[in-house]
């Protein structure tokens, strides 16, 4: 494989898990035999207040520290983050690098300002809405797999980590090592769990998710020219 | 009384009365600490089998510590370096550290700490931004001490508005202080660092102090890839009959100089006792070179030499500088040389000179707003190269270093980010 690297940042609101999608973004690309680096950002944790997570991904060496102020991949994990300015990056495209890609979770394309059409026209971005909590619901009868779908749809705008690598990364997070990031994911994901009555189950589901979304990426043409975005 | 008055505590025993504090040696036979076994310091640098690990900058300051046959260890909390001290409590209580305390404050810290290395024991403490300041009257003192003893220092934020994050505008004064310092790029650096400093700062010729500074948060708190040699060998314990100075000597220079200070006699012999004194501790800075480049591989590591623009960074700059080299041959096919600054003191004059001798560009990008590496490489250039020096990129208040900021100062006529 030639080499690839991309830099992501991720936006959503608390509660949504984003920084849980980007854990198993992470972990599923060092899981492929790539490195991957990422550095969550959030003030006290509570839902609904912004949350941001930057994730980089590559099948070479990472030298990079930090957190990515230039991204060629944005996810927005809920509208509100662009059309209540939820978010640490205003506006939500800020840094975003030329031919870069912006993943948005919604039902419909979002009515932006003139401005911000103009600009991210002038950066040549490509902009995918996805309904990711729509798809959430459908597959696994809950809002909270929302971040499984974003991240199915993400690998396969960009090609990597791929499915079988991602699938073992969330059994690892689900299943194994007692993995905790913080006291606030480590509750969330009981809150997960206890809505299945077992954890195959919710394996099964999440995966289902993730293939629903990459599924449909792929259906809608958004895995062609996958190059033009590694840095 | 206390209840525990009438408690026999036999040595080598740990004993579990409410409120008496855990006073009793935690070594107990058969753990595993107690079976290390003693390796000379080239064994465990360079021949002993390594294994990867992928862990925090903290758990590898740990893992150093674990091999380093520590004394004794004194820490006080800050953020980013607390993570790291409550660690070599863990150590402590497995028993591969003898003593460790919670000291009053910094300044506490730093002077208890000298204590201990003037009496012989090997010595360790950390601390980070705020706490170097307010702990830096006694760590200036520590050279003239001639004390070997290794503090560590997770870089953070001294000025206002208050934060938090790396920023490394605490080692401007550090590094003119006599002290010995080093500047860790990674994970791997601080574990090598941290243990390699205990062994350079005990030479005989050499007797001074070490600090092993990194950039706090991208570092301790990120995990990266390490090579560990195996936990069941240490260092040799500290030998403190063969240093400069004799361990628990009161009557000689230097514990007799600060008890019985010059000034008091004459203004014109305490001149010339530190004039003397301060350079001998300086020169003992020099005369540590040859053990970085025995054990460390050198003052600098120099990539793609003899290109015509050299990025000269330390820490975490080097980093980003690397990203930076490795865009500019892959994307733009620009050949950029690198020079990573391992060690900041001694300074690297005569390398620096050698590796930027052809140079006709040469930046210094920095994560702090005063520059103390640009004037470094100002001075040791100055009358040796004819490059053009350019301060900066610089970062303020912690934010990383966008690999697109050091491009566009390589490539002024450019553009590489919106």
């Amino acid at each position: 494989m030639s080499n690839k690297r991309y830099n992501i940042r991720m936006a959503g609101i608390g509660g949504q898990g984003v920084v849980t999608a980007s854990h198993i973004l992470s972990n599923g690309m060092v899981i492929m035999g790539g490195e991957s680096t990422l550095v969550p950002f959030f003030g006290s944790e509570k839902r609904l207040a912004p949350v941001e997570s930057y994730v980089r991904i590559a099948n070479g060496k990472i030298y990079e520290i930090g957190e990515i102020i230039y991204p060629n991949v944005i996810m927005i994990f809920h509208p509100q983050v662009i059309t209540h300015g939820k978010s640490y990056t205003m506006p939500f495209y800020s840094g975003l690098k030329p031919d870069g890609v912006v993943l948005i979770n919604s039902d419909h394309p979002i009515n932006l300002v003139p401005d911000e059409v103009r600009e991210l026209k002038e950066r040549n971005a490509r902009i995918y809405y996805i309904p990711a909590t729509t798809i959430a619901r459908d597959k696994a009868e809950t809002d909270l797999a929302t971040n499984m779908a974003m991240v199915g749809a993400i690998s396969a705008i960009m090609g990597i980590p791929d499915l079988p690598s991602l699938e073992a990364s969330v059994k690892e997070r689900f299943l194994g090592k007692g993995f905790v990031v913080s006291g606030g994911t480590a509750a969330l994901d009981n809150v997960i769990e206890r809505k299945f009555a077992k954890k195959e189950q919710l394996l099964r589901k999440n995966m289902e998710v993730i293939s629903a979304a990459y599924s449909y990426a792929i259906e809608h043409g958004w895995a062609e020219n996958r190059q033009a975005a590694a840095v | 009384m206390a209840d525990s008055a009438g408690v026999e505590v036999k040595p080598g025993t740990t004993t579990e009365t409410a409120g008496a504090p855990q006073v009793a040696p935690k070594e107990t036979q058969g753990s595993e600490a107690s079976r290390q076994r003693v390796v000379s310091p080239e064994y465990m640098f360079f021949e002993a089998p390594r294994e990867r690990a992928f862990i925090t900058g903290s758990e590898a300051a740990k893992e150093a510590i674990r091999r380093a046959n520590v004394d004794v260890a004194i820490s006080y909390p800050i953020t980013p370096q607390s993570e790291t001290m409550q660690q070599v409590g863990a150590l402590w209580a497995e028993g591969y550290v003898k003593e460790y305390y919670r000291g009053e404050e910094e300044f506490g810290v730093m002077s208890a700490i000298a204590g201990s290395s003037r009496s012989g024991a090997r010595s360790l403490t950390a601390t980070a931004g705020p706490g170097l300041m307010r702990g830096m009257e006694v760590v200036a003192s520590w050279p003239g001490g001639r004390m070997p003893l290794v503090l560590l220092i997770m870089c953070r934020v001294i000025n206002a508005p208050l934060s938090i994050q790396p920023d490394n505008a605490e080692l401007a004064y550090l590094i003119n202080t006599g002290n010995i310092v080093f500047h860790a790029e990674n994970q791997q650096d601080f574990f090598d660092f941290a243990l390699k400093a205990f062994v350079i700062s005990e030479r005989p010729e050499v007797t001074l102090p070490v600090a092993v500074a990194v950039d706090g948060f991208f570092v301790t708190h990120a995990r990266g890839y390490v090579m560990l040699p195996p936990k069941d060998i240490k260092l040799p314990p500290r030998d403190p009959y063969h240093e400069a100075i004799p361990a628990m000597d009161n009557e000689n220079p230097p514990a007799r100089i600060s008890r019985d200070a010059p000034i008091q006699k004459s203004n014109f012999i305490s001149y010339h006792v530190h004039a003397s004194w301060q350079q001998e501790v300086w020169a003992a800075v020099e005369r540590s070179r040859k053990y970085i480049d025995k054990y460390m591989g050198g003052l600098v590591e120099v990539v793609n030499p003899g290109a015509d623009t050299i990025v000269v960074a330390s820490g975490s700059a080097v980093s980003q500088s690397r990203e930076a080299v490795r865009q500019a041959e892959e994307d733009l096919g620009e050949r950029i040389g690198l020079v990573k600054v391992r060690s900041l003191r001694p300074f690297p004059t005569r390398e620096l000179r050698e590796a930027c001798k052809n140079a006709k560009r040469i930046l210094v990008p920095e994560f702090n707003c005063v520059g103390w590496l640009y004037r470094d490489v100002c001075a040791a250039l100055y009358g040796h190269s004819k490059a053009e020096i350019i301060p900066g990129p610089r970062v303020f208040g912690g934010i990383s270093l966008p690999t697109e900021m050091i491009l566009q100062y390589i490539f002024p006529d450019k553009k590489f980010a919106f």
